[in-house]
């Protein structure tokens, strides 16, 4: 449209250019807090290695701790580690054998596919429940409603997860009991071609609740009081005066104004649906960052520790940036000076 | 003149958990196309619920219409089913509020707002309702109205947001416009400037006016007739002129007597009225102004006073009134 229009996309640009600048020293804290943390840890993964590989020679153990650079002071190695990140080294993982970037790219996209759905999930019911419940506030079904989200809220995810393993996979056997793929299928990856998306789809199914439904019952409460509270607002009785539909009121002046609470929320759990899939992913040997990560700090890998942290601070500033912008769009009276 | 709006003893109770409170209490009124009846009293007495019962917006619970007619030229809304309210509600009734800045929605733009009402009481396209929102701005006075048609609500003044709200208010030529305290929360050269605009409109279209205020100045301004409540009744009627020069019931004569009357001499103190309007659900069982009433006889605490007429055009409800 006109000026208006356009001094929005303008602002929305100057809010981006200042969080990614607010970007920087935050994630050089969280690689220094990280880094210094897990070295004040006790133990190496270099002990680890060689006691599996049953290597003792002194020779090849001075070797090996030359080529992790594990023999410099521990604040020259946090400058080197931070001069690797600059271009995009993450440092190797004996385990798997490959560069630790290589090994977290590799479990990435089943956990922010595994991240998105849950969100999804949550917002679409949370949303849709909590205005269930606004609309028929004190009857059976805000009840209904609030006591399922009473539930879910209380319900720890990780035996909500087994729960519904055992119900829906083992008694009913409607779902898989875990895993992203079915072994020895045709499918199990995009390359399956639409067999394949729709086998990842039906493995995805309980994660996703299992992670979702505490999300979707915060959801629900904040959207069924915030709705209660906008119901109230001055220009809902004009936009009553106006001639409009309970309807229209409820979805274009009630349901908008509601929504912002609920995005303010989302945005600060965006790193707790991060550290919740890696309960969600070992219950479900969801293939993950979450299993990588649990993985490797049974194993002291380190390197790929690190790395995940790295990375999954920079998934969370990333995801905090997209509903900032969100949040922008939906409230026009967010300005930046 | 026809009656445009004819109100005949609407009555709102309240049902709360401290009881069932009488917040308006068989009110009548009538409006003329064209004219303009201010709807006086102090705050609580009930002159908000009064317009929010005659649109049936009440918040329900706790407000309930019990009993009443409400005639838009001619035709009763209170049994109506809510779907033929809608056709009503900003089409044949128009409303403005106290609070500008509030009353419009903080996350949609001027037009969008505009051309909800439009769309939702004619078959207007989008392009089409869009012009005539632009063409509303401009005639209610709204400065670089081009401009402002893609702004949101907190960019503008309180005066240009209730420049909006009039605008949206009268898009549909409403035969009833019900402005509640419209300028209350305004600067006083902004409530000159909306009084004017408000004039000036009616003059062209003919609607009817329902102006409610606690404001006489405004009153003496821009109404044709008064109606004084206090405590959820209807205490006293008159033409301005008339109520000005001899107000009949002494709650009347006590508002007037608490404006102040620019020139008059600084010694002389305003009169104030003693006490508070008593809460709805304790009313004394006589007149319910008797606690604070200079003229109170014994009568007045036993029997709530009816409306008599002493002369044409003009109603009070006093037995000190009767007497003199």
């Amino acid at each position: 449209m006109t000026g208006a229009g356009s001094s929005r996309r303008m602002a929305a640009l100057k809010l981006l250019r200042r969080r990614l600048i607010q970007a920087v020293p935050l994630m050089l804290g969280v690689v220094v807090i990280n880094f210094v943390l897990i070295h004040l840890a006790p133990g190496s993964f270099l002990e680890l290695m060689t006691a599996e590989n049953q290597v003792s020679d002194p020779a090849t153990i001075a070797l090996l701790r030359k080529t992790y650079g594990l023999e410099d002071p521990t604040w020259l190695q946090l400058l080197k580690y931070i001069w690797a990140l600059l271009h995009f080294d993450f440092g190797f993982s004996y385990r798997q054998n490959m560069p630790v970037i290589d090994a977290i790219l590799l479990n990435l996209p089943a956990t922010i596919l595994l991240m998105v759905s849950s969100i999804a999930l949550a917002l679409a019911v949370g949303v849709a429940a909590g205005v269930v419940a606004s609309m028929k506030v004190r009857t059976f079904w805000d009840t209904i409603v609030s006591v399922a989200a009473m539930f879910f809220f209380a319900a720890p995810s990780f035996w909500l997860g087994i729960m519904m393993i055992v119900l829906f996979a083992v008694k009913l056997g409607w779902l898989p009991v875990g895993g992203m793929a079915t072994i020895g299928g045709t499918g199990g990856s995009i390359a399956g071609g639409a067999g394949g998306i729709l086998d990842i789809l039906h493995h995805l199914i309980l994660p996703t609740l299992a992670l979702g439904l505490f999300y979707a019952a915060i959801y629900t409460r904040v959207m069924r009081s915030s709705m209660l509270e906008v119901a109230q607002l001055d220009f809902v009785r004009t936009a009553r005066a106006k001639g409009l539909s309970r309807n229209q009121v409820t979805v274009h002046h009630v349901l908008r104004n509601a929504l912002l609470p609920v995005v303010t929320i989302l945005g600060v759990q965006m790193g707790t649906v991060l550290a919740g899939s890696v309960v969600i992913e070992s219950v479900f040997s969801w293939p993950g960052v979450g299993s990588l990560l649990f993985d490797s700090v049974s194993s002291r890998n380190y390197p790929v520790v690190l790395g995940i942290m790295v990375l999954g601070s920079l998934v969370v500033i990333t995801a905090n940036i997209a509903v900032d912008l969100v949040y922008m769009w939906l409230d026009p009276r967010i300005e930046i000076r | 003149m026809a009656l445009a709006l004819e109100v005949k003893g609407l009555s709102t109770t309240l049902f709360t958990r401290r009881g069932e409170m009488k917040a308006v209490d068989g009110l009548s009124l009538s409006v003329a196309a064209g004219e303009t009846v201010a709807l006086v009293g102090e705050s609580g007495c009930g002159k908000s619920l009064s317009a929010l019962s005659i649109m049936r917006l009440l918040p329900d619970p706790p407000a309930r219409i019990v009993g009443g007619e409400v005639r838009l030229n001619g035709r009763d809304l209170m049994p109506m089913p809510e779907e033929a309210l809608l056709d009503i509600r900003g089409k044949e009734i128009g409303m403005i509020f106290q609070d500008p800045m509030s009353s419009l929605n903080p996350v949609a733009t001027v037009a969008t707002q505009i051309v909800e009402v439009l769309r939702s009481h004619t078959d207007m396209g989008r392009a089409a309702a869009r012009a005539r929102a632009l063409e509303l701005l401009e005639l209610v006075g709204m400065p670089d109205a081009p401009r402002r048609l893609d702004e949101y609500p907190h960019r503008l003044s309180g005066g240009m947001c209730q420049r909006v709200m009039i605008a949206m208010a009268i898009a549909c030529n409403p035969s009833v416009l019900i402005a509640d305290e419209p300028t209350t929360a305004l600067d006083v050269t902004v409530q000159a400037q909306v009084l004017a605009l408000l004039k000036k409109l009616q003059a062209d279209s003919g609607m009817a006016m329902i102006f409610i205020t606690h404001d006489l100045g405004v009153v003496a301004e821009t109404a044709d007739r008064v109606v004084v409540m206090y405590a959820g009744r209807k205490v006293e009627e008159a033409g301005v002129d008339a109520l000005f020069e001899t107000p009949l019931h002494p709650y009347t004569a006590g508002l007037i007597g608490a404006t102040p009357i620019p020139g008059a001499e600084r010694a002389a103190r305003l009169a104030d009225i003693p006490g508070m309007v008593p809460a709805l659900n304790a009313l004394p069982p006589g007149c319910a102004f008797a606690d604070r009433c200079p003229k109170v006889m014994d009568r007045c605490r036993q029997e709530i006073p009816l409306l008599t007429q002493p002369a044409l055009g003009r109603l009070v409800a006093c037995f000190a009134a009767e007497t003199a």
